[in-house]
């Protein structure tokens, strides 16, 4: 017996739920357990949010009925660097520590995370049209969140294109890692630069600058990508632990099913 | 944790430190050109660009649109509560362009005037419906009011 | 009903983006799930090859 597997057995019962997510065959069982009760929290949210921000919710009393793309805009926006950070951080996990799980949970937001980014990006631009007068300007928010989206893009394309599995996962991760410093950018870009895009709205120190009416059905929203996220994310993780551990006695036992 | 990790962890701390430290740096250096305008007090004290295409951003002066009967020409006052620049413009104009409305125009100085090629609005972070809009002028106008009297 | 669709003369942007979404955010889940279902056919096909093939030596 190791030292270590020692000293962690000496340090008492509290660390063994968190040793179960180091184990595949465990996780997959969690994922295959939660994905789908998550994604119907996520479909009952989203009808719900979208009944309340398309139908309920007053309009602007400037930007009338477009201002309504801000209940998937701004979700999108927060998932996007919400999946950076999870996916930079899982990463690093499995650079210093060697979880093969925390590798694939990397693996698995990737692609998430582009598609969140993609959709930050392109619904704010139909935004911009209608209420600056131009789909797109280089400013730093927009930029730097182009920016998150070549990060992913490079994320994912690095992590393919080396053959061999650790030294793919070690160089994907320490591109993650590096671009981790993107994410203060965007989020304070409107603040220490001039930008066209606004201030923040929810976030902003004191009571949020919304009216009622409308910040409820963004906050549900905002659940809804969230929990949207949460399950999409297990139901990808399956899928990268099964084909990982293919040649795995567990995997074997799951597929003769 | 093992002496190997530790390193390692060590190393990405390093590396994290390393990177953001010249983030910052260079995003010092290029300061300016990060900001996507400048503002009228930048023009009054000479630092934008002579001849050349850039950007101003600021308040349009309430009262200070001046339409053309004939054509799409317009011209208007551009504030950032210090420092005016009048602008000129030919064309259509966002949705969200009014006056008292922050704006964000591309052109050069042209005889000390401002002449834009595009005009874009700028949003601010409220959101409120139209009634809502409304009471708040109201209750702006009542304490105006109140004001005036009280002296 | 019309107004509804209408969105304030912002119909092409709102439901633009709103379909840009739903269409992408459809198409991940529904894909990862048949991904799932295709390994799984793929895994127990390379296991039963396996078995068959030690049984015969």
């Amino acid at each position: 017996m190791t030292t270590e597997s020692l000293n962690s057995s000496s340090r008492g019962k509290k660390w063994l739920w968190f040793h179960r997510f180091g184990s595949p065959a465990w996780v997959y069982g969690f994922a295959s357990r939660w994905a789908m009760p998550i994604g119907v929290v996520a479909l009952l949210l989203f009808v719900v949010g979208l009944y309340q921000g398309l139908v309920v919710a007053p309009p602007d009393y400037q930007m009338g009925d477009s201002y309504r793309i801000i209940f998937i805009h701004v979700p999108s926006a927060w998932l996007s660097m919400f999946s950076y950070f999870v996916m930079a951080v899982s990463a690093g996990i499995g650079l210093v520590w060697h979880i093969k799980v925390s590798d694939l949970v990397a693996r698995s937001v990737a692609p998430l995370g582009a598609m969140f980014t993609f959709c930050a990006l392109v619904t704010g631009s139909l935004w911009g049209k209608p209420t600056w007068g131009t789909y797109w300007v280089w400013d730093a928010r927009l930029t730097s969140e182009l920016v998150l989206l070549f990060l992913f893009i490079g994320y994912i394309a690095l992590s393919n294109a080396i053959e061999d599995r650790r030294t793919a996962s070690r160089a994907s991760a320490v591109l993650a890692l590096v671009g981790l410093i993107n994410l203060p950018i965007i989020h304070f870009s409107v603040e220490w630069w001039n930008t066209l895009h606004q201030g923040a709205t929810v976030t902003k120190l004191g009571r949020p600058s919304i009216d009622t009416r409308m910040l409820i059905p963004l906050l549900i929203m905002f659940f809804a990508f969230n929990f949207y996220f949460l399950s999409a994310m297990l139901y990808r993780l399956r899928c990268e632990l099964l084909s990982q551990e293919r040649r795995t006695q567990w995997v074997r036992e799951i597929v003769n099913d | 944790m093992t002496p190997k990790r530790k390193q390692r962890l060590l190393l990405i701390g390093l590396l994290l430190t390393a990177v953001s430290g010249a983030v910052a740096l260079a995003l010092t250096a290029l300061n300016q050109n990060i900001n996507l305008f400048y503002s009228p007090s930048q023009i009054a004290a000479g630092e934008a660009p002579d001849n050349t295409t850039f950007r101003l951003g600021g308040m349009v002066v309430e009262g200070s649109v001046k339409r053309s009967d004939t054509d799409l020409s317009i011209a208007f006052d551009l504030t950032d509560t210090a420092k005016v620049v009048t602008v000129r413009y030919t064309g259509i104009l966002p949705d969200l362009f009014r006056e008292g409305q922050g704006i964000v125009t591309t052109g050069s100085i042209q005889n000390g005037e401002f002449i834009a090629q595009q005009v874009l609005a700028k949003h601010d972070e409220n959101y409120m419906p139209p009634e809502v809009s409304a009471a708040l002028k109201q209750a702006n106008a009542d304490n105006y009011s109140t004001e005036q009297t009280a002296q | 009903m019309t107004e509804f669709f209408h969105m304030g003369g912002y119909a092409f942007f709102v439901w633009t983006s709103y379909a840009v979404v739903a269409v992408l955010f459809t198409y991940q889940f529904l894909s990862s799930r048949s991904q799932h279902k295709k390994l799984i056919r793929q895994l127990g096909a390379e296991v039963e090859h396996k078995i068959r093939r030690s049984n015969k030596s």
